[in-house]
């Protein structure tokens, strides 16, 4: 499993109803203090420990390929550091963020953990996770050394909680044999609108479907998501009070996308995953996926494939993509040794990045972006050529509940159930509601 | 004979007192082990799911706040952000009881008389319809998720043609009510097997002498018989029906849409991934109310036939 499986796991609940009960039981001695504030954190952060030997407890969701490169890291962490024990455990993402919040609250939870850059707010704001900005500051961490969206993604009500670790974008994944049998140049994967169309066009005449549309989250959303920032458009007004999809760029991304659909460019209904299923069995060219893709289609020996940057659709470049960010828990006592090793750790594991890549991920760090290590990575190179103009959802608590909406309207566009305005339009009038609530809820 | 006078004496109450109060705990004791697994595990959650419906709940927030019936009136109000979504996945939990129910009360009663039949192979036969049910639900979603894949799936290939078996209305229904008889199919069969065999074989002798035949040995003795397990096979399937989740999650991701969303679907992503937990608490009191008015219709039936 990779990581956009595991991820789809966020999607809803692998557990019934009855568990709600059950957290709802771990009440009332919950780690927050305030909503905004989420506890202090050590004041100096070093990077290096000195003090006595610690154990840490390291949470993450990587159940699939990357797992084993992250568990690499840590065996090489621990065998430099011998004062300093960190233990990793590996859960379902699904269950890793149901989990995390419950064992915070009853005071068991672990000392490290990953979160993605969309869950960052809502758990700072739910107290689940620390401040880290003195990290930032003892390690002289700036904007430069990353990425603007990048760095500021970690950050919620002026504070860092999360350091990046990598970024995951999506690209274009193409099946060079496709593309050469229906006469195209497998070299030259299509950059623009017109090259695109052109591209389908020419596979159209050659009786192959070239571009299939999923209708799914992964990675349909994700493919709309791209398509509205390139159209000038964006997700949310400032401050995430009003949802903004449902405008002109919105439409025109939504109905670029249906159009795949409704030109023949794509079969109807496709279905979870079909879309990669169908360009790993030369039915399918042309495929905007994730970077962690890489992985799987390299498991592919004989077929023949590349990645590159998204082409630009609309009036600008913008492409969606996640991130991963290490965040330190709440403790109910606080341990300033082992927050100070786990600072050790964020900082090495960071810098090690470049073996992280290999699991089919940008590193967040541009030093090891620009090393010749990394260079040596094709695909995984060719995507992070993107960095600069990635785009991620607001960081505000509860987003992606606001955010689901959008998948609801996705797959009623793609599936031919409702027009793509309509579809946006009765999407965006539910999520203003969810973000009202949200407002109420987190006192945003 | 002196057990008959011992009894005598019991009833007439001539025992001594210690003996007497002990007899009024026995009941009590022999319940309490019960009690202690109901209460904790049930009743007390139960309640405790009432006292957080009344609050805008998440366990991590520091507030709570009090909002009295307010979760209530949500959803009952079509200007709230809930209304449309839970009615949707009440409507949606009520298509696939309605589908499912039927078919899951007679193609195991079928498959049961068949079974009950002795033939050569009749064990290999009788596990092999149980088979599925062993299978979890994220096996059994995952599998027919590929099957069905309207473009690529084994299903279409076999059948030709491109039926959107996963992504759009009537087809969802039909492949999740499909896969959810032949998942459980055989669970209602073993039920109905066993209740079978507790049938005198006498009766059927009776009704074979009094000159009736098959059709009448069925209406009139084999249905009659059935009807104690009759009534735990409806409630626990509409139960089942009702509380449906993996299959939509896992194979049609309640799409079209969020058409094919259930209600147990909808109320845990409300309470456990947007942690709104006195929403979902206060839904899960509508569904269960729904589901006891059901329930007490269904004794009822039962009941009256008596």
């Amino acid at each position: 499993m990779n990581a956009h499986l595991t991820r789809r796991g966020l999607l809803g609940l692998g557990a019934g109803a009855g568990g709600a009960v059950l957290l709802g039981a771990c009440g009332d001695s919950g780690p927050n203090e305030k909503v905004t504030g989420g506890g202090q954190n050590a004041a100096p952060a070093a990077t290096a420990y000195t003090g006595p030997n610690v154990t840490l407890a390291f949470w993450n969701g990587f159940t699939g390929g990357d797992g084993a490169f992250m568990k690499t890291l840590v065996e090489q962490f621990n065998a430099e550091h011998p004062n300093i024990k960190v233990s990793m455990n590996v859960y379902q993402w699904v269950d890793y963020y149901q989990k995390v919040p419950a064992a915070v609250a009853s005071g068991n939870g672990p000392d490290l953990g990953i979160m993605h850059v969309d869950s960052v707010a809502t758990n700072a704001a739910r107290g689940v996770i620390l401040p880290l900005d003195d990290l930032a500051k003892s390690l002289n961490l700036t904007e430069a050394d990353f990425s603007p969206p990048v760095w500021q993604a970690g950050v919620y009500n002026e504070k860092r909680y999360g350091v990046p670790l990598d970024v995951h974008p999506l690209g274009l994944f193409y099946n060079k044999e496709v593309m050469e049998k229906a006469g195209l140049d497998p070299a030259k994967p299509p950059a623009t609108n017109d090259e695109y169309m052109a591209a389908l066009d020419t596979m159209k005449s050659a009786g192959i479907q070239g571009s299939w549309a999923t209708p799914f989250q992964f990675t349909g959303s994700m493919w709309f998501h791209s398509l509205l920032w390139q159209f000038g458009g964006d997700l949310f007004d400032a401050g995430a009070q009003k949802a903004t999809f449902a405008q002109d760029p919105g439409v025109q991304a939504l109905t670029w996308y249906t159009d795949l659909v409704k030109k023949g460019y794509s079969p109807r209904n496709v279905a979870q995953d079909a879309d990669l299923v169908s360009l790993r069995n030369g039915k399918n060219a042309l495929n905007w996926n994730g970077i962690w893709t890489v992985n799987t289609l390299a498991q592919d020996k004989n077929l023949q494939w590349g990645a590159a940057p998204v082409p630009q659709i609309g009036t600008q470049k913008a492409v969606w993509a996640g991130s991963h960010q290490f965040v330190q828990f709440k403790q109910r006592s606080q341990d300033d040794n082992k927050l100070t090793a786990g600072k050790v750790f964020i900082n090495w594991i960071s810098q090690k990045s470049l073996e992280w890549a290999k699991g089919g991920q940008v590193p967040a760090r541009k030093d090891v972006r620009e090393s010749a290590g990394f260079k040596a990575l094709p695909e995984q190179a060719a995507l992070a050529q993107q960095i600069d103009y990635v785009h991620y959802p607001p960081s505000v608590p509860g987003i992606g509940d606001a955010l689901n909406t959008v998948v609801t309207a996705v797959n009623e566009s793609v599936l031919l159930r409702k027009e793509p305005a309509k579809a946006l339009s009765d999407a965006a009038a539910k999520a203003d509601q969810i973000l009202e609530q949200n407002r109420k809820k987190y006192g945003g | 004979m002196t057990m008959l006078q011992e009894r005598e004496q019991t009833e007439g109450g001539q025992v001594s007192p210690g003996m007497r109060r002990n007899a009024s705990f026995t009941p009590y004791l022999f319940l309490l082990p019960y009690f202690l697994l109901f209460g904790t595990f049930m009743l007390a959650p139960a309640v405790y799911g009432l006292w957080i419906s009344l609050h805008d709940w998440d366990y991590l927030l520091p507030g709570k706040p009090f909002v009295g019936l307010d979760n209530y009136q949500a959803l009952f109000d079509p200007a709230s952000a809930v209304y449309d979504f839970f009615w949707q996945s009440m409507q949606a939990t009520g298509v696939f009881t309605a589908l499912s129910v039927p078919l899951l009360l007679v193609a195991p009663l079928a498959v049961a008389l068949l079974l009950n039949r002795s033939f050569p192979g009749r064990t290999f036969f009788r596990a092999t319809y149980f088979a599925p049910y062993v299978l979890g639900v994220a096996v059994i979603g995952v599998l027919w998720r590929f099957l069905l894949d309207p473009n690529l799936g084994a299903v279409n290939a076999l059948l030709g043609g491109s039926t959107p078996w996963t992504t759009d209305l009537p087809w969802a229904w039909f492949s999740l009510v499909g896969v959810t008889v032949w998942w459980t199919l055989g669970f209602n069969a073993v039920i109905y097997l066993a209740g079978l065999q507790d049938i005198p074989r006498e009766l059927y002798e009776a009704a074979r002498i009094d000159g009736g035949g098959k059709w009448a040995e069925f209406r009139h003795v084999t249905l009659p018989g059935l009807r104690p397990v009759l009534l735990f096979v409806v409630i626990n399937t509409v139960l089942q029906a009702a509380n449906m989740f993996g299959q939509s999650y896992l194979i049609t991701q309640g799409a079209p849409g969020v058409e094919t969303r259930t209600a147990i679907m909808y109320i845990a992503q409300t309470g456990l991934r947007d942690f709104k937990m006195g929403s979902a608490a206060a839904m899960s009191y509508l569904l269960t109310l729904a589901l006891l008015a059901i329930s007490l219709i269904i004794f009822r039936l039962f009941r009256t036939r008596d």
